[in-house]
């Protein structure tokens, strides 16, 4: 989905965090994405080119960090592993499932100069 | 492709499935010397070189991975831990701030394009005028069309023109908030682009967001477009009065809005007819009445608000 707002959104994020801990350069980004936040990786490495171009992250490396999707099954009474919204229990087929993590989108930290 | 989400073609499954791409350089040199002469001097030399390098790259190998040892070179690592939405939820936060003040229920109207959504609006409009304060913000990529057909009903309306967007954020909301003044103790409908994707993610500082799914488009919608019917908490499902004519089941797209979001609740309606509209009608008066428990004050007030207090 909206790829290019979320890379203008890290952008303003990076540009805040330069003024407020004095770097200039900034050399990698590291981001935590949920599986199930909606965003579309290759998109969104393309969309971070485009945006950063003639900024001060110019070039630098994207990293992204693939958080995997937890929920609760209140069949199982236990924590599973899900890979979409829709998905069944693995363990039990219940569709009774309450997605705990994996919409995460953050930024986490940055290499910088 | 939209300009400014990149949603459009290309977005397939298999991009996901293969992002994780296991990079697995495996260098094993094994060398042997073997020196042996007659003259009984011995040598034996065993020489094994063994050089065993185990990347596990996430994505395509790009550099050399956390090359980041203190000492090495100038850089530094910076942690941030922040929402790349933190903006718009800041933002989302001030106007449920502002709704919360003035005892609105804002309610984020989200479909695809062509789900009977404004029909919808504009018929509760007319029906319920006379009732409860209300007041729209439409969002449209361009036209004020649809805020003209909702004034038509003679309730305020506010276009939002996004241009190039593809759905409305917080900080558009709140700047119509201080144009658009609604009422205390009032219902605001926020009608957002039509769009099943983008505007999921996108927090308004709205109390519900209400999917409209019309049977004319396919029962499968909900788990097609899981992220949206995940964070609505009320399905209207539109146009029944035309189930004679399409394939639709409705069991079974019920069904599929529940395996998203187990919690959703389902109003089966039609704007054209009338049916199941009181329903709606009786959610939105309980909706708003609940909001309004411990407020006395502004149950039963309907003035217009002098400043708005929101930026």
């Amino acid at each position: 989905m909206h790829e290019m707002s979320l890379c203008e959104g890290i952008l303003q994020i990076i540009q805040t965090e330069a003024k407020a801990q004095q770097f200039n350069k900034v050399k990698r980004v590291v981001l935590d994405i949920g599986v199930l936040s909606g965003v579309e990786i290759p998109a969104l490495e393309f969309s971070f080119e485009v945006v950063m171009r003639g900024s001060i992250a110019e070039q630098a490396e994207l990293q992204i960090n693939e958080i995997p999707a937890q929920a609760w099954c209140m069949q199982c009474a236990d924590s599973v592993t899900v890979k979409q919204r829709y998905d069944a229990c693995p363990e039990c087929g219940s569709y009774q499932l309450q997605v705990s993590s994996g919409d995460e989108m953050k930024i986490k930290e940055l290499e910088v100069d | 492709m939209c300009t400014v989400c990149g949603c459009g073609e290309g977005e397939t499954r298999i991009g996901k499935a293969h992002a994780h791409d296991h990079d697995h350089p495996h260098d094993h040199e094994h060398t042997h010397g073997h020196d042996h002469s007659h003259d009984h001097p011995h040598d034996h030399s065993h020489d094994h070189a063994h050089d065993h390098s185990h990347t596990n790259d996430h994505h395509y190998g790009k550099g050399p991975a956390h090359a980041h040892a203190p000492g090495l070179s100038q850089t530094r690592m910076v942690e941030i831990e922040q929402n790349i939405l933190g903006k718009n939820d800041e933002y989302a936060n001030e106007n449920r701030h502002f709704f919360t003040d003035n005892g609105i229920l804002t309610l984020n109207l989200v479909s695809s394009p062509g789900s009977g959504k404004t029909t919808l609006l504009t018929r509760s409009l007319t029906d319920l005028k006379d009732e409860l304060p209300l007041s729209v913000i439409e969002g449209d990529q361009e036209t004020a069309n649809d805020a003209e057909r909702i004034r038509a009903t003679g309730v305020t309306a506010l276009q939002i023109n996004t241009g190039k967007g593809c759905h409305l954020d917080a900080h558009m909301v709140g700047h119509a908030l201080e144009t658009l003044k609604p009422e205390k103790g009032g219902v605001l409908f926020i009608e957002n682009v039509g769009n099943l994707v983008c505007p999921a993610a996108f927090d308004l500082g709205e109390a519900h967001k209400v999917a409209i799914l019309s049977v004319t488009e396919g029962e499968d919608k909900p788990i097609k477009y899981p992220d949206m019917f995940h964070a609505a908490d009320l399905m209207l499902l539109n146009k029944i009065d035309l189930l004679p004519y399409v394939q639709f089941d409705v069991d079974k797209c019920i069904e599929y809005a529940r395996r998203v979001n187990p919690g959703i609740q389902v109003l089966q309606v039609s704007a054209t007819t009338g049916e199941g509209m009181e329903d709606w009608y009786q959610w939105l008066r309980m909706t708003r009445q609940m909001r309004l428990i411990g407020r006395g004050d502004l149950a039963e007030k309907t003035e217009s608000l002098s400043t708005a207090s929101s930026t």
